[in-house]
């Protein structure tokens, strides 16, 4: 069976699994739910009190926010067995992966699809359902379809972070939760536009960790606006949902050194 | 052409080290001390198609580093490996997909589906065809008695029938090649029996090279006519069981009971280790007296209702063994 | 009283061992801070002086968030919860000792060994960079006063939200959301005067403006050091109700376990 048909397989195996603790799935997402809605609860809060941000209003910042909590969520549920790694190779899971006849990677990613992420991704949804309709943006194809691809390479960030973590924790388990920055914290930055940032982190979420790429720039080709904190031209918002895709691709070129390593030296 | 070729394996670890108390872990916070440990030391064997060998040695021998690095998941620092024709960690998807491997205390089915659904997932990762699966199928569940158990989810079933289910996953492709990891740890007299008879015909109707790692010696008494013995990294032993036994000791012992209760059986070539009202146990070396000769000296002076002749049991003499190999 | 200074010591001679996951987690850290500290930079750039807070004492506020987040209740007490599903909670019920007293000094132990491992640096570093600003010695004894009485109101909120995982079968989500809200509420996301005028009489009956926010004021001066006492004793008589709600609901959950068998 081929690759693509086998991850489905494999994630359809995991699903089936979670479906039978019915109640665990409700209450896990139940929490991703509330804890996703703290966040949203606090940046409503703040406009509450202040009418805008830097010249952005909330509709505009609930775009942005809508458009990164569903990546998060999205890319959480896809690769949470990289995220977990040292447990799987604590439990010698990891090593029966190696044991099977196919690329590790596949193997990890289709071990599971953590379901309890739609309670953050609904809350996600939720937001970017009303920027839509409050926006006021003329909704023609392509800008749905950018939205789309904005969140895809939002995913494919996420992920190439945790393929990252994972690679480091093949040298050690602990110090693994810097990673955390960049996809939680990540996540939270790119709730408000980018531009509100001091100028060295804006450089260095667009060129370091492309979070800019996947949320910023699609938002502002979205919404019409012109950058003008760093200045891009008007269409690079429309392509660089891809830097996205390359950072995951480039992430998985450095697991492959990892995993060499591994065999290496054991556990 | 030996299946298996292993010359001169070497391979290091090094383990980082903790240190106790709270100062300890505050100065751990500062640096850190390793340890290197040699796990294999120039480990040299090989095996023949259709072998079913016993691998044992002491914890932390160096048995599990053997069997990863035959599976091409642990680099060595140095050595040669060729598992049928194939260097194993070269050629890693190759090897894998012709080798099986049981782990006694870990599962490689999905914990929460029926046990078919984990066979069908396996069938798709290792590309087995539809008709080889459902062939080689029928036979493991027709071999294995698990036609039962199919249809139930593999946390609802007891440790003999996951260990049976985990036999017949581990042999769905059909691997030339099977480690076995503790296969019978925690096992019931009867799963126990099951296991052993399943394994011992798979070897000898199709031909399936066994290597099996244990502790638990009647396994390897049950199963094994080749032991390897390997010992702080090193090959020990390889040879025989009866050859195992004889390199220890020579020790064969009689149980003698009693038709009357007595207190005084005893012989000048004989050491006494059980004695009970009814039943006396005397160990002796073969070579010094024979055992027919010790028995009819018995025999003349005592009213015997019974008795039996036997080896030491095979724990004993390993154990002895593993004592005699550290000098 | 010993067996409980021997669990303290345990505890965090554990939490102690991991270095690098102690760097890593003060980065961490550090990144929030900057995060939060920018938001509510931009936020004020178009404020004005009709904030409740003037920017000064919000950032001094974000970076005591940070550097004393260890304290509250953060996550699910994993080890609980395993012991509670897996059923090995018999063997706490075993041992000679005053349970909630020990899950009690367990809880403290866990918020003040890596609270103060956390917050020495963050501390220093948030002060030399100019962001925390130092107001005056009565101010941070009050402050320091408050957070002690933070600390014991944080393990007592912690204590029962584990015990109330006794009660359902999936007991982790629910608390998981529980925590959540208190979180929010704890003035760590935002300062609670930030939020909405109409809101502020409902935080200020809550108990959780007792575990960061009282403390944080304290320090800034928003709240004057003459209020001490009575903050102190809201914070006090909300770990003593939640203290014997936790120890009530303890019982109840021994008994009921004990009469099903487990």
């Amino acid at each position: 069976m081929g690759s693509l048909a086998l991850y489905f397989r494999l994630i359809g195996a995991s699903v089936r699994s979670q479906m039978q603790y019915r109640v665990s799935f409700l209450m896990l997402s139940l929490a991703a739910f509330m804890h996703t809605s703290v966040e949203l609860a606090a940046v409503w809060a703040l406009f509450a009190r202040f009418r805008t941000l830097r010249g952005w209003r909330l509709p505009e910042v609930a775009l942005f926010f809508g458009i990164i909590t569903i990546a998060l969520a999205v890319g959480d549920a896809f690769a949470r067995c990289f995220d977990i790694l040292p447990r799987l190779i604590r439990s010698g899971e990891f090593d029966r992966m190696l044991i099977r006849p196919r690329s590790v990677a596949l193997q990890l990613v289709g071990h599971e699809l953590t379901l309890f992420r739609v309670g953050r991704a609904s809350v996600g949804l939720a937001v970017l359902l009303w920027a839509a309709a409050a926006l006021g943006v003329h909704w023609t194809a392509a800008r749905v379809a950018l939205l789309v691809t904005a969140i895809l390479g939002g995913v494919c960030l996420f992920s190439g972070l945790w393929v990252l973590q994972a690679t480091l924790s093949f040298w050690t388990t602990e110090g693994l939760e810097i990673m955390n920055a960049f996809t939680y914290g990540g996540c939270e930055t790119a709730q408000y536009p980018l531009a509100i940032y001091r100028p060295w982190f804006r450089k260095f979420f667009t060129f370091v960790v492309p979070l800019a790429c996947v949320s910023y720039f699609p938002g502002l080709a979205i919404l019409g606006r012109h950058d003008t904190a760093l200045g891009s031209p008007d269409w690079f918002g429309w392509v660089s949902p891809a830097i996205g895709l390359v950072f995951l691709l480039a992430a998985l070129r450095v697991w492959r050194f990892g995993i060499r390593h591994y065999t290496s030296t054991g556990s | 052409m030996p299946q298996i070729i292993v010359e001169n394996l070497v391979k290091t670890f090094r383990v980082a080290q903790r240190r106790a108390g709270v100062l300890g872990a505050i100065a751990g916070l500062a640096r850190r001390r390793h340890k290197t440990v040699k796990a294999l030391d120039g480990v040299s064997l090989a095996v023949e198609e259709g072998e079913l060998l016993g691998y044992i040695g002491p914890n932390g021998a160096g048995k599990s580093t053997t069997v990863k690095i035959l599976s091409g998941i642990l680099v060595p620092d140095s050595g040669r490996v060729e598992v049928l024709g194939r260097t194993p960690w070269k050629r890693r998807v190759e090897t894998v997909s012709r080798i099986g491997v049981v782990f006694g205390q870990r599962t490689q089915l999905w914990w929460d589906l029926p046990v078919v659904e984990s066979f069908e997932l396996l069938r798709d990762i290792y590309r087995v065809r539809s008709a080889d699966y459902r062939r080689t199928r029928d036979e493991l569940v027709g071999l294995l008695d698990l036609d039962p158990l199919l249809d139930t989810p593999v946390r609802q079933l007891s440790l003999g029938q996951r260990m049976r289910c985990d036999l017949a996953a581990a042999l769905l492709h059909s691997p030339r090649i099977l480690y076995l990891d503790e296969p019978t740890i925690g096992l019931d007299a009867v799963s126990k029996l099951a296991v052993r008879d399943f394994l011992r015909r798979l070897n000898r109707d199709r031909g399936v090279t066994i290597i099996l790692t244990t502790h638990d010696m009647d396994d390897i008494e049950a199963l094994c006519r080749r032991v390897i013995v390997i010992h702080e990294g090193g090959i020990y032993l390889d040879g025989t069981l009866e050859g195992l036994r004889a390199r220890v000791s020579r020790e064969r012992r009689l149980t003698v009971d009693l038709a009357r209760e007595n207190g005084q059986v005893s012989d000048p070539d004989a050491e006494v280790i059980f004695r009970d009202p009814r039943r006396v146990t005397l160990a002796f070396d073969p070579q010094r007296v024979a055992p027919a000769e010790l028995i009819a000296r018995i025999a003349a002076r005592h009213e015997i209702r019974d008795l039996f002749v036997e080896n030491p049991p095979i724990e004993e003499i390993v154990a002895r063994l593993y004592q005699g190999a550290g000098q | 009283m010993r067996p409980y200074l021997a669990i303290l010591s345990a505890r965090a001679r554990v939490l102690l061992q991991y270095r690098a996951a102690a760097a890593a987690g003060f980065a961490c850290q550090w990144f929030w801070g900057l995060i939060r500290m920018m938001i509510f930079q931009a936020f004020y750039q178009n404020a004005g002086a009709s904030a409740p807070m003037n920017i000064q004492q919000v950032v001094s506020y974000v970076w005591l968030g940070q550097a004393l987040l260890l304290l509250i209740p953060l996550r699910v007490d994993g080890d609980m919860a395993e012991k509670i599903r897996s059923g090995n909670i018999a063997y706490e019920l075993l041992r000679p000792i005053d349970l909630y007293a020990h899950w009690y000094a367990r809880a403290v132990a866990d918020r003040i060994a890596p609270a103060a491992l956390r917050a020495a640096p963050m501390l220093a570093v948030a002060t030399l960079a100019g962001w925390l600003k130092w107001t005056s010695p009565a101010a941070t004894a009050a402050c320091a006063v408050a957070l002690v009485a933070a600390t014991l109101l944080s393990a007592a909120v912690s204590v029962l939200v584990s015990i109330t995982m006794f009660q359902t079968v999936s007991g982790v989500g629910i608390n998981s959301a529980i925590l959540a809200v208190t979180f929010l509420l704890s003035g760590i996301i935002i300062p609670l005067p930030l939020f909405p005028d109409w809101l502020q009489p409902v935080l200020n009956w809550l108990p959780f403006r007792g575990l960061m926010d009282v403390p944080f004021r304290l320090f800034t001066g928003h709240i004057p050091v003459s209020q001490l006492p009575g903050q102190l004793a809201g914070q006090l008589a909300w770990t003593l109700a939640i203290g014997l709600a936790g120890r009530w609901l303890l019982g109840r959950s021994v008994r009921k376990l004990v009469i099903q068998g487990g």
